[in-house]
């Protein structure tokens, strides 16, 4: 078996009290792409920069296509392309001359690679000579990608690039990101939509600093302990709350159109009708459902949540 | 019986030289309702909020927010809505305390009124204990919770939520949006932006802006039925692509 992209072995980084990395490990094999899953302030971007060495851990070491991240950095930051979470653009530069820069900051050219990120940059090409400043969201993006692969980078960091973006921008990143990854790029991306976490080979879920889990997205899914199902009444306004009245209730969480409710043991589907019914509802479906990675986020989380409670108040 | 209009808008335009940000937006939010007001970047959404909160003036067309003329009484606006985004909510380095007493003093409340809503504020947060605790310490989670309290805290008939769940871990979108139906309960009327598609869902009604205009405008059930959609990500697929080709 080959070696892997990505090697982290306990990594830890502090800033003052607050422990935004806490002894992470995790391994990304070559050619992955690999999501970083959870919200803000759980140590993405402390982990990110740590991988692409511009911040230095406190305790542990990483490795990234062999080159210790602490020592080697010189020789990692030829292989690595590093798009950060707030957009990594000279404004007041033109589309083309941000990637001018780009390239000539690595010693190559558009021209030399322009292979890599044609599918991209064709997209902004139009307006190669506005300023970056003046660009669309979703533009920005695409140019930020583009500066991040111009020098064919072994290993791509993306640091939350579907952040406030659209669903359609969204959706179109992560075909982008697939054709890359056919490319040979072994990808790391975070990012707080638990619904992009199903585009992965695998994921790690984290939160305030730790990881909660790591598996492939089917994995994380069968380890979902509790009985799931999707309802629906005349009342959505008011389901959850009764629903987490019910006995029995594990967790009650909306869903588009839906709630999801899981209880700690199987139970029968009767009792919980008429529970629904004495309670004022009508039109009640009952649907017995497979867990997304989002009810298996928020699984873990309860966990965690009753802990900072506790230890707070 | 049909429930009054709170925010009337009709044949709004709004033009930065020669580019139309607005063109042409007629609707209305009733009163009480969760108004959805989604479209992808760059579609003109937060050009309309600015106007909708008297931050800035149409070109032209007749826009009133409860009640008021959007050009010669932006003052009486912003004292009846309240106002809360992701990117600025609150004072890091302010506690909890002087947050609120700083909003709320920004509204003209009184001292006893402050005191007493900031009792029921807490205690409906169950955060008294979290009263002189500086904001940056705080969860992301309970910020947002804490600056959406804030930016009702004076009452006001309309709540404009600019992306207020972007980031949030997705329990606390969730908690977030219990506190958007009290709200809802308590005859304000809401008005919100979001990415989250599932979010739409949530809303009474949800409009669908693409490069400056409204092309859809429903309850998120009818719009699945009139896209033919399963869900409210693939209504705004089918819409909001049309435009980029």
């Amino acid at each position: 078996m080959s070696s892997p992209s990505i090697r982290v072995e306990s990594v830890s980084k502090s800033y003052g009290e607050t422990k935004a990395v806490n002894n992470i490990s995790l391994t990304v094999e070559k050619g992955e792409l690999y999501g970083l899953i959870g919200p803000d302030g759980a140590g993405k971007t402390t982990l990110f920069r740590m991988l692409t060495s511009l911040l230095v851990p406190d305790s542990g070491k990483a490795e990234v296509e062999g080159f210790d991240i602490v020592n080697d950095y010189k020789n990692l930051r030829r292989i690595l392309g590093y798009m950060p979470g707030r957009f990594s653009l000279y404004h007041d530069l033109t589309v083309e001359e941000n990637l001018a820069f780009f390239a000539t900051i690595f010693g190559t050219t558009i021209k030399d690679n322009y292979d890599l990120i044609r599918d991209i940059y064709i997209q902004i090409e139009p307006f190669k000579n506005r300023k970056a400043g003046k660009l669309s969201g979703g533009m920005k993006q695409k140019l930020a990608l583009s500066c991040a692969l111009i020098h064919k980078p072994e290993v791509l960091f993306l640091d939350e690039p579907t952040t406030g973006v659209d669903a359609v921008s969204r959706k179109e990143f992560w075909e982008m990101l697939k054709t890359l990854q056919k490319k040979g790029i072994t990808i790391m991306v975070s990012t707080p939509y638990m619904d992009e976490a199903a585009l992965c080979d695998h994921v790690a879920l984290i939160q305030k600093g730790n990881i909660l889990s790591i598996d492939t997205p089917e994995k994380i899914r069968s380890q979902y302990k509790f009985p799931l199902m999707r309802i629906r009444t005349d009342n959505m306004y008011i389901l959850p709350v009764d629903l987490r009245s019910f006995p029995g209730s594990e967790s009650a969480y909306r869903f588009g159109d839906s709630v999801h409710f899981s209880t700690k043991e199987e139970l029968q589907h009767p009792g919980l009708r008429n529970f629904l019914e004495s309670k004022g509802h009508h039109q009640i479906e009952i649907e017995k459902i497979e867990p997304d990675i989002e009810d298996c986020f928020m699984a873990f989380l309860r966990n965690e949540k009753r802990e900072w409670r506790n230890n707070r108040l | 019986m049909e429930k009054q209009p709170i925010i009337v808008v009709e044949n709004l335009v709004k033009k930065f030289g020669n580019f139309v940000a607005n063109d042409n937006l007629t609707f209305r939010v009733k009163k009480g309702e969760i108004f959805g007001f989604l479209g992808a970047n760059g579609a003109g959404k937060t050009t309309a909020i600015k106007i909708l909160c008297g931050l800035s003036s149409p070109t032209s067309g007749k826009v009133t927010v409860a009640g008021f003329d959007v050009y010669r009484e932006t003052n009486k606006i912003k004292q009846n809505i309240g106002y809360m985004s992701q990117k600025f909510s609150l004072y890091e380095n302010l506690t909890v305390k002087e947050n609120i007493r700083f909003y709320a003093g920004i509204y003209g409340l009184n001292k006893k009124v402050i005191d007493e809503r900031m009792e029921e504020l807490l205690s409906g947060l169950n955060i008294q204990e979290l009263k002189n605790t500086l904001i940056a310490s705080l969860p992301l989670g309970w910020k947002q919770k804490l600056a959406f309290s804030i930016a009702i805290f004076h009452k006001p008939k309309i709540v404009f939520l600019d992306e207020p769940t972007g980031g949030v871990d997705p329990i606390a979108r969730r908690q977030f949006w219990d506190m958007i139906y009290d709200a809802a309960r308590n005859g304000i009327t809401v008005f919100v932006t979001t990415h989250y598609m599932d979010e739409a869902e949530y809303c009474d009604r949800v409009s669908i802006m693409v490069d400056g205009r409204i092309e859809a405008l429903d309850t998120p059930a009818a719009l699945k039925k009139a896209f033919a959609a399963e869900n409210m990500d693939g209504v705004f697929l089918k819409l909001a692509r049309k435009k980029s080709n």
